[in-house]
């Protein structure tokens, strides 16, 4: 193959695992903000949170890889079950901002309370043998794999549990319009904790595979990568589910290029003068629709 | 002789209901026996909609609700379906995003009798054969009468046997007010207890065994629904005569 278009090959294989990692922590943005219009800034330092997880289950339990995976998401479900029960639920007949508010207060609770355990940086031990192929001059790792088909995998599930199940045809429901949701019979409170529980999931996912992929972890790792998550939701359409997905791989191919063209200093520059760029001209994204209003 | 009083189904004593401090309804009490249509008609903001949200658990109120001897307030708003009262919300609460199909299952949620729900599938699409040909389409796409008929629908599906209807005939011409009217008075033959909340006082009365006439959050009047239209001042003010 030519130099150019193994050049390319690998960058777009670079961009799909970034934009995989983005689309898992984004998915919890736009679910959440479907299902109660609000963004749950914390959302970023459950993926943090996340990734400790990983370090504990596979350094102090000593586990492999799949049951650190699994302990890891049902770690950051239950994390993101507290938060919306202790506190958004007791807030969702308040003013938005206040919601808000706690939202931001909360991942700063999670940054700080991570640092307290944890001062310094953690290394993740090397869970998964990592062998890497060159194919025609395109290097490809066994990580890299794992980390775009898991993450594949992961959302085409979400999507068959959104739009296939009765607990997805609830969510969707009350993403609608929760007022007349009960008179169907549905716990509405037990629906949303499913949703927190879902997204943060799959939060505690993308902390893993980030963990593996970038294997030194500290308590601030969850506010770069968790603004870049929510770009991504936004980018798609916030309160889409496929368009977080598609969000987030255009902004990681975007990320990929900058840094391959420019000096990789103007990366996280240019993702928020996309973002920007978006409101101005798109403010409800590449799926979303405009609000109607309901009569 | 007298004829033995009708059972009791729903008993409504001393209903309050407040939002952000004003009083909405100011002491209601009114019952409904089994097996029959029972109305409360009165203009707009008289409180009809908060006595269906307060029998369904959407709105805290105080007072007294019995539901076949059971007292409702204690129950979580999406438990009162499952014990057999189905609310045809005003404004019809049609979930646009969803398709047809899925807004009927949807109120299948707590039955677990699935050859029966399926058996009620079919009763829906007979009773609305629109809905049938428009299964997979989203709710949002409806005409106002489509809406209706699968908001009844609906209520179908969670087999209900008391229907709350919040004004059915709302924002629908007068041919599809007929025909909803005419379902209503069909799902009544089958045994189900309905309680109509209407502006429609006309076609309300004419079909209720029982009326009753709300003012300014309290019942001003009651009598069959024959006598009620025979009364003059339900003329004047709600008959337009």
């Amino acid at each position: 193959m030519s130099e150019g278009i193994v050049y390319w090959l690998q960058q777009i294989l670079n961009a799909l695992q970034l934009g995989s990692i983005y689309a898992l922590i984004a998915l919890g943005y736009t679910m959440v903000y479907g299902i109660l219009t609000m963004i749950n800034f914390a959302h970023g330092d459950v993926f943090m949170v996340g990734a400790f997880f990983c370090f504990l289950a596979a350094t102090y339990l000593g586990l492999p890889f799949a049951p650190t995976l699994l302990l890891t998401m049902i770690g950051a479900a239950l994390v993101g079950v507290l938060l919306e029960r202790l506190a958004y639920k007791p807030l969702r007949n308040a003013p938005r901002v206040s919601a808000i508010i706690t939202a931001l207060g909360l991942g700063l609770f999670l940054e700080n309370f991570t640092l307290a355990l944890a001062p310094y940086p953690k290394h993740i031990p090397p869970l998964l043998e990592n062998v890497s192929w060159d194919l025609g001059g395109v290097s490809l790792s066994s990580l890299q794999v794992i980390i775009i088909f898991l993450s594949l995998g992961l959302m085409f599930l979400l999507d068959y549990v959104v739009h296939r199940t009765p607990v997805g045809m609830a969510m969707r429901a009350i993403s609608w319009d929760k007022t007349f949701v009960p008179l169907m019979g549905v716990p509405v409170d037990l629906i949303i904790s499913v949703t927190f529980a879902i997204g943060a999931g799959l939060a505690g996912a993308a902390g893993t595979m980030y963990a593996l992929a970038y294997p030194v972890i500290d308590p601030y790792m969850g506010i770069m990568v968790g603004w870049k998550a929510f770009i991504s939701a936004v980018i798609g359409g916030i309160g889409n589910i496929r368009g977080a997905m598609i969000g987030a791989f255009i902004l990681g191919g975007v990320e990929i290029m900058v840094t391959a063209f420019f000096p990789s200093t103007y990366r996280d520059f240019v993702a928020f003068t996309l973002l920007l760029l978006l409101i101005v001209v798109r403010p409800y994204g590449i799926l979303g629709k405009p609000r109607t209003q309901k009569v | 002789m007298s004829k033995p009083s009708p059972e009791i189904q729903l008993d409504v004593r001393d209903l309050e209901v407040h939002y952000d401090g004003i009083r909405a309804l100011h002491g209601v009490s009114f019952s409904v026996p089994k097996g029959e249509i029972v109305t409360l008609i009165g203009a707009n903001g008289a409180g009809k909609t908060s006595i269906l949200r307060a029998i369904s658990g959407l709105t805290p109120c105080t007072g007294a609700i019995a539901f076949e001897g059971q007292d409702l307030r204690r129950v979580p708003a999406h438990r009162i379906v499952g014990l057999g009262i189905a609310h045809v919300p005003e404004g019809r609460g049609i979930f646009g995003n969803l398709t047809v199909q899925e807004n009927l299952r949807l109120a299948t949620w707590q039955r677990t009798d699935k050859g029966e729900i399926n058996a009620d599938y079919d009763r829906v699409f007979g009773l609305f054969p629109r809905l049938r040909e428009r299964r997979e389409q989203p709710g949002g796409t409806l005409s106002g009468g489509e809406q209706q008929m699968l908001a009844v629908g609906r209520a179908l599906m969670s087999r209900g046997r008391l229907l709350l209807l919040d004004e059915p005939s709302m924002g629908l011409a007068p041919r599809l007010v007929r025909e909803i009217f005419r379902i209503i008075v069909d799902i009544n033959q089958t045994g189900v207890t309905v309680l109509l909340v209407e502006q429609n006082a006309n076609m309300a009365l004419h079909i209720a065994a029982r009326a009753y006439v709300l003012e300014t959050g309290a019942i001003t009047l009651a009598g069959t629904g024959q006598e009620l239209l025979g009364d003059p001042r339900v003329k004047e003010a709600y008959l337009g005569a």
